[in-house]
């Protein structure tokens, strides 16, 4: 997943580089959240202070865009757990920072489960999973309003067999946004 | 005996409007070793010369296997068929080791008419212990032979019997192409007589049903939220009794019908309540930063078991609906889940979880006493007949969801199997009124 957030951060410098209206759009878009930098200091002779400057675009259409990085809506679990990974972490702040971004989008978090353990614990399961995602992206800025949870525990997997990759892929928050 | 395929019962429907895909295929796949032997004579056929739409005697016998508490004798193995009282050999079936015998006829009166009369005979008293005499039509034949089964069980053990209730079930159906369609199902004890109560192409979860068994109380997501409906049986009207944001699920009946225990988010976390039916006043019955869940009542209507992740994993605890300290009762292992009271209140069967292997445990409540019934993979939903005797469950087999059942001391198990798609989450009615 890093690799991908990676190439995306490449291509998204890329285009930076050659379209000056999205430069100006990610300034904006740092401009209303306030917290796209993170200090690079470092104490001794020769660093430099730079600010660090987030190449996502947050333009309402990226999300649209296949090649962003906010293109990867799946968070995956570990068993009974609702640990987000900082890998995921990451990914999440870019969405809640696009939400921020984007008053008028709205996303629904949907929590799952694998078919391990009870039905109604795994609704509850879900539904811690798809709470720390939501807490992640409001961490960002977005508006309470902008993000709804549900939960459907075990009962609606990805991955219809009965093994360590099917509970894997089950293990999940799923993103949805709704654009109006 | 160990999982001994004992025998294989097919069963076909006879009167249904349902697809034949919905019946459920009953195994037995463990017997009960010292099952009480009984002869159960075929039914003679009087009045019209047209066929009865049921065996009679057939569905009491495999009801009693069923029970795992008798070990009906096979037709052809019988050494005597006698059709009336007088015709008994009371040595013949003493020699033979036989204590119990039904008799009895149906008589045709019309095609949709029948009388049907039964008596049991004690060969060790030397006669009749019961003997009764029903009117049945076309669509309570069965019925009446399963209350034919649950008077000759109680009679010979003491404890009344429970063939004649209905379970409730979700059935899901996914097919490469279609939508996914779930089901909550209503059924004879033996699969028989299937009811579609609900069809959603969203899921359906946690049916239960009202202590007087017209009602049942169900998890729907058919608005893309989780939503608790209650819904009449007899005239399919229902009502949305909870709709908060998030989590609206695990609906439990109170034995005295006044109130509905869930598990509500509305507060971000998973919480037990307690909604009085009547006032529709809501209580908050835990509070708490982790999962509480599952709620299951005592009998008093004043208790509740339920699961609680408050120490990292779940585990099972009690709590009174009045508040005060949560009472922790499971210490072994690292996942006990989703507890369901015996209807006596003494025992509790829950999910006992041990890596990936998941199984249904009973822990006596006053001794402590811990015992692992069955030997799946992924068994749940636990639910106990009415009569305490055996518990019906969720399990997989061959990766299909099928239901399964195991006595309270699990010695006897069984297998109903639907013919395509998963059943899961049964529900064991409670006795007729």
């Amino acid at each position: 997943m890093k690799l991908k957030i990676f190439s995306v951060l490449l291509a998204a410098v890329f285009l930076v580089a050659c379209d000056p209206a999205q430069v100006k759009d990610d300034d904006s878009a740092a401009g209303q959240t306030g917290d796209q930098t993170t200090t690079g200091g470092v104490t001794g002779d020769g660093a430099y202070s730079g600010r660090y400057m987030d190449n996502v675009s947050y333009d309402r259409a990226a999300i649209n865009d296949t090649g962003s990085v906010l293109a990867e809506r799946v968070i995956y679990f570990d068993f009974d757990s609702d640990q987000i990974s900082q890998d995921y972490q990451d990914l999440l702040s870019h969405h809640g920072k696009y939400l921020a971004a984007n008053s008028d989008v709205s996303v629904r978090l949907e929590g799952h489960a694998d078919e391990r353990g009870t039905r109604e614990y795994n609704v509850a399961l879900g539904n811690r999973r798809a709470q720390a995602v939501r807490r992640l992206i409001l961490l960002q800025g977005a508006a309470a309003s902008q993000v709804s949870v549900i939960s459907y525990g075990e009962e609606k997997p990805v991955a219809l067999s009965h093994d360590e990759e099917a509970w894997r892929l089950n293990r999940r928050a799923e993103l949805i946004y709704q654009t109006n | 005996m160990n999982l001994k395929l004992v025998k294989t019962c097919l069963l076909f429907c006879l009167f249904l409007v349902q697809p034949v895909h919905a019946v459920l295929q009953i195994e037995i796949t463990k017997g009960a070793e010292g099952a009480l032997p009984i002869a159960v004579i075929p039914f003679q056929q009087k009045g019209l010369a047209v066929s009865a739409p049921a065996d009679v005697a057939e569905i009491v016998a495999i009801d009693l296997q069923r029970s795992g508490r008798f070990s009906p004798i096979d037709r052809e193995k019988l050494i005597d068929q006698p059709q009336s009282l007088e015709d008994v050999n009371f040595k013949l079936w003493k020699v033979a080791g036989i204590d119990h015998v039904v008799i009895g006829q149906i008589k045709v009166i019309t095609q949709q008419q029948f009388e049907v009369q039964f008596r049991l005979i004690d060969i060790f008293k030397g006669g009749q212990v019961l003997g009764y005499r029903f009117m049945a039509t076309d669509k309570t034949l069965r019925s009446i032979a399963h209350h034919i089964s649950d008077l000759i069980y109680e009679q010979i053990t003491g404890q009344k019997g429970a063939f004649d209730t209905k379970i409730a079930y979700i059935t899901a159906e996914r097919k490469v192409g279609a939508q996914p369609s779930y089901k909550l199902q209503i059924a004879d004890t033996d699969g028989y007589n299937p009811q579609t109560i609900l069809t959603s192409t969203q899921p359906v979860m946690s049916p239960s049903w009202s202590p007087d068994g017209t009602q049942i109380a169900y998890v729907s997501f058919e608005n893309s939220r989780a939503e608790i409906y209650i819904q009449h049986l007899a005239t399919q009207k229902r009502d949305k009794v909870s709709a908060y944001e998030g989590i609206n699920g695990a609906p439990v009946w109170s034995p005295d019908g006044r109130y509905l225990a869930l598990t509500l988010s509305k507060d971000g976390n998973p919480d037990i309540y307690v909604l009085d039916l009547r006032s529709k006043k809501l209580t908050a019955i835990t509070r708490h930063w982790g999962i509480d869940t599952e709620p299951s009542w005592m009998p008093d209507s004043r208790e509740l078991i339920f699961t609680s992740s408050r120490t990292g994993k779940p585990q099972l605890y009690r709590a009174s609906i009045k508040g005060g300290k949560k009472q922790r009762i499971t210490f072994e292992g690292n996942y006990n889940a989703n507890a369901e009271v015996s209807p006596d209140g003494r025992t509790i069967a829950y999910v006992s979880g041990e890596g990936n292997v998941f199984k249904i445990a009973v822990l006596d409540i006053e001794t402590g006493y811990i015992q692992i019934l069955t030997d799946g993979v992924l068994d749940e939903s636990p639910s106990f007949a009415p009569n305490g005797s055996i518990i019906l469950y969720a399990a997989q087999a061959n990766g299909r969801g099928v239901l399964a059942a195991v006595s309270t001391d699990g010695r006897f198990k069984q297998r109903l199997v639907l013919s395509e798609g998963d059943v899961r989450e049964p529900t064991w009615a409670p006795f007729k009124q």
